[in-house]
């Protein structure tokens, strides 16, 4: 990768970082109580974002990005200015500015062309809220702009040149002095002063002096050591704000200095700074040495942003493909600790002391070491969130409903992979609460309900899972209307009276959809089916609740890593398998009189007097013949997401330990009943057992009397397990 | 192995591949060195429920979970009986491993394109998983079609729906 493409994907990783700020200074600003006025260090928080993500995009020449950026931080500027105070109503024009910087960005890292009308619009729209201020100030500021952007090979550019306005306190005529002293860093990280120098250039006439006192005599000089400083003395229209953006990507790997000087050359008392501009995301660096502060003359004291911007810790962004191979690296570790011990007890050495304490250690810190990578991979749902925001937000536009949006539990941290695998579900199922959900307005007040809808989103760790709500306050499942529907299509017989809950998991059988209408928000031939398998992938469930006139809530459950397993080693028929333990309520071995027969084939164990049907897992996977008698067994009790308990029979129980999941699915392909994958200590493959879809396949198959004894027909037995 | 590429003479054609040859109980066949990984010898595998036949089930390579096909079952010819004997040649096709299950592997030949002859249309099973034959002296050489041996699993799996 050369210096500028590794430069270039470090200013998108912190443009999503700098996205993130500033939709968290959004959410604190339009929730804030509007009398109380607006928290001038949380508007700041937002002008420095998109700031920077101005400043970086000119030094890619990302001019579409830079442009609306420009206009977008006008006003933001004048909010800051208190010229400015956004209403209610404005704050969906802030918000899809912001939603559409986000795509910019996108679209810039992608490199995809973006739609420069949909800018202009909203620059507009912008424009009209903040009462044509912002333009006022945006025909001052371009001709700083394009001059930056055409660094490379200078061309004329549509703006002319103008004498600034007053109003910003700007000078007609400018002079600085800049001290530059780069250390070795810069160097390392691919930044050239003469690169830096020549963007200077194009801000006005300027002179160059380079101190060489500080190089040594050439017998102790370190070739890879910076030892040069330079003067350069800046002449002409320009403002300390552009002369910090030129520097900002190296402020923090130099001595910087920017002095301006009074027409006699000497340093003004207090210099009229316009923004505190180059107040880069990584303060925390060596920036702070710098003159690059300064101190806005308005507002208060700085200490209080911690208010908004929550205290951020010290953090290393790393490429998630090297994450990937060190847990990849850790699990084979962890399967070689127990290959080892395996060898070292066949070795009849398991009773020397020194060599089995020595092996528990190893054990320990294999197992640290597998608990620290895994909690790498783990990352808060937060980004998630707020990108589901602007998918309501969106979806409440289109739709013309007034939607309240409310999080909870964005601290959550889940396995990235799995947060990625959200995406799509989730955009699935809020839209689908905005769109079919919620009733229309009138209806909403026809109800007696706030005209607003709530649509809530939350994230919450409960045993060992993580579980995901949707909750939206609309009309409900229409019920009757599924049923009807589900017979047209004949996914259930004429004469079929399902249970509620029943009627409710019709919407997760492939090719339902209730929607009248094919709207423009949901209806695009993806249905709740998609969802579930897409949850089922990831190995979660997915359950729907439903009031009528109250709402629905769809939950996901998902396990909290797709990288180990607690798993309960058996064996089915002679084949060494794995039962992943939260599947397992109970364990049970009965007793002869406990097990009868309802009909051929179809066992069932009394437990606690409540009959449970048993699934012989030899048998769903084909190991064993349906005839041939099972041999002595034990029962897992499992219960499915129906609250339906199954017992599933196996051999025996060898052991309980975490084992590493191993994809079936990346070499071969699903196989029916079976999960994944893991290799045991001796390195041999055992197959994680689905139990979900064990007695989903047993339905199926071997007992098909169960789903008539829940009361419904065939169709519907698929969602008896699921 | 360096032994074959000695023999193979000055002459090297730019149309030509190099090909490894295995055979399978009586029948020589070849495929592309290209898509082979390695070669080890056999392991038993865990068995795959509800899998084909000539699916004898996964092995554990280094770490990533490999099926095993056995090939001559997949041709339509008698099972193999594996044993130590017998050789599992490691495939990479479409990014995905698999492994072969061969009785053993003899050679690397260089193929020019007009020494492969088609397929004889004879109807026989096997016909479908080769991409031609070559006569060299008393040989005749099979070539695998290896993506057409392998199961379709993973092609009907994005198709899968659960229920």
């Amino acid at each position: 990768m050369s210096g500028l493409d590794a430069l270039r994907q470090t200013f998108f990783l912190e443009c999503s970082e700098l996205l993130e700020a500033l939709d968290d200074g959004f959410d604190i600003l339009a929730d804030a109580d509007p009398d109380a006025g607006i928290d001038i260090e949380v508007v700041n928080a937002v002008f420095r974002s998109v700031h920077s993500i101005k400043g970086g995009a000119a030094s890619f020449s990302l001019d579409t990005l830079v442009h609306f950026a420009h206009g977008f931080e006008t006003a933001l500027d004048e909010m800051r200015a208190g010229r400015f105070v956004p209403q209610q109503s404005d704050w969906v024009v802030l918000r899809r500015a912001g939603d559409h910087l986000t795509d910019l960005v996108s679209a810039a890292r992608e490199g995809r062309e973006v739609d420069e009308g949909r800018s202009h619009d909203i620059l507009a729209e912008i424009d009209k809220i903040t009462g044509g201020a912002g333009r006022e100030l945006e025909r001052v500021m371009p001709p700083a702009m394009p001059s930056r952007e055409t660094l490379a090979t200078p061309q004329p550019h549509a703006f002319a040149p103008m004498t600034l306005d007053l109003e910003l306190g700007g000078h007609n005529d400018t002079r600085f002095e800049i001290g530059f002293r780069p250390r070795h860093a810069l160097f390392e990280n691919g930044h050239d002063p003469v690169h830096l120098f020549r963007e200077l250039e194009t801000l006005g006439d300027m002179s160059v002096s380079v101190d060489v006192s500080g190089l040594p005599s050439l017998a102790e000089l370190d070739a890879h050591a910076p030892y040069l400083a330079w003067t350069l003395t800046l002449r002409g229209t320009a403002q300390r704000a552009e002369i910090e953006d030129i520097f900002e990507f190296v402020a923090h790997l130099a001595e910087l200095s920017i002095k301006e000087l009074d027409d006699d050359g000497l340093v003004p008392a207090a210099s009229p700074a316009p923004a505190p501009a180059a107040q880069a995301p990584q303060d925390g660096s060596g920036s702070k040495e710098t003159d690059l502060h300064v101190i806005p003359t308005s507002s208060s004291p700085e200490p209080r942003i911690a208010k908004s911007v929550s205290p951020s810790k010290a953090t290393v962004r790393v490429d998630l493909d090297l994450v990937d191979d060190l847990i990849n690296v850790v699990g084979e570790l962890v399967i070689n600790q127990s290959f080892l011990s395996q060898s070292i007890s066949d070795a009849g050495l398991a009773h020397e002391t020194q060599i089995t304490a020595g092996l528990d250690e190893f054990k320990t810190l294999a197992g640290q070491i597998q608990e620290g990578v895994m909690s790498i991979r783990a990352q808060p749902v937060k980004p998630l969130f707020q990108r589901m925001a602007r998918i309501v937000r969106e979806a409440a536009a289109v739709s013309g409903k007034i939607v309240r949006f409310e999080t909870s539990g964005e601290t959550t941290e889940v396995d990235t992979t799995v947060i990625e695998r959200l995406i799509d579900p989730l955009t699935h199922i809020l839209r689908n609460a905005v769109d079919h959900g919620l009733e229309p307005t009138a209806a909403r007040l026809g109800a007696g309900k706030p005209a607003e809808g709530i649509v809530r989103l939350s994230a919450e760790h409960r045993s060992g899972r993580v579980l995901i709500e949707i909750t939206d306050d609309g009309a409900g499942i229409n019920r009757p209307k599924v049923l009807q529907i589900a017979k047209a299509k004949g996914l259930v017989p004429d004469d079929a009276q399902p249970a509620a809950s029943d009627v409710d998991r019709l919407l997760f059988l492939p090719g339902f959809s209730t929607a009248e209408q094919v709207t423009d928000l949901s209806g695009r031939g993806v249905g709740m089916d998609v969802v579930r398998s897409a949850i089922q992938k990831l190995g979660g469930r997915i359950n729907i609740q439903s009031v009528p006139g109250k709402g629905t809530t769809f939950s996901i459950s998902l396990p909290l890593t797709l990288a180990v397993l607690e798993g309960m080693i058996v064996t089915v028929a002679g084949h060494t398998m794995v039962v992943p333990i939260t599947a397992i309520i109970e364990t049970l071995k009965p007793v002869g009189v406990e097990i009868e027969s309802v009909s051929p084939g179809c066992d069932v164990v009394r437990v606690r007097e409540e009959l449970i049907p048993i699934v012989d897992v030899g048998r769903v996977l084909g190991y064993r013949s349906p005839h041939e008698k099972r041999a002595e067994h034990v029962l897992l009790l499992i219960e499915t997401e129906q609250e339906k308990r199954w017992a599933l029979a196996v051999d025996e129980i060898r052991d309980q330990r975490q084992v590493v999941i191993k994809s079936l699915e990346q070499n071969y392909g699903r196989v029916i009943g079976i999960a994944a994958a893991t290799i045991l200590g001796d390195g041999k493959i055992a197959l994680i057992v689905d139990p979900e879809d064990i007695v989903r396949s047993a339905a199926d198959t071997i007992l098909p009397g169960a789903s008539n004894a829940a009361g419904t027909a065939r169709p519907i037995h698929h969602l008896l397990g699921v | 192995m360096r032994a074959a590429h000695e023999d193979r003479g000055p002459v090297v054609r730019k149309d030509s591949r190099e090909m490894v040859t295995f055979c399978i109980g009586e029948q020589d066949f070849c495929m592309d060195i290209m898509t082979v990984r390695e070669i080890r010898g056999w392991t038993e595998a865990t068995v795959l429920p509800r899998a084909p036949d000539y699916v004898l089930g996964v092995i554990n390579l280094r770490g990533a979970v490999v099926p095993i096909i056995d090939l001559s079952s997949r041709l339509g010819l008698a099972p193999l009986e594996p044993g130590p004997r017998h050789v599992i040649v490691i495939v990479l096709i479409e990014q995905c491993l698999s492994g072969l299950l061969v009785s053993s592997v003899s050679d690397i030949l260089n193929v020019t394109e007009d020494e492969v002859q088609p397929v004889p249309n004879i109807g026989e099973a096997s016909a479908s998983c080769l991409a031609g034959v070559i006569s060299k002296g008393p040989r005749l050489l099979r070539i695998l079609d290896v993506s057409a041996a392998l199961p379709k699993t993973r092609a009907e799996e994005d198709e899968l729906c659960p229920a």
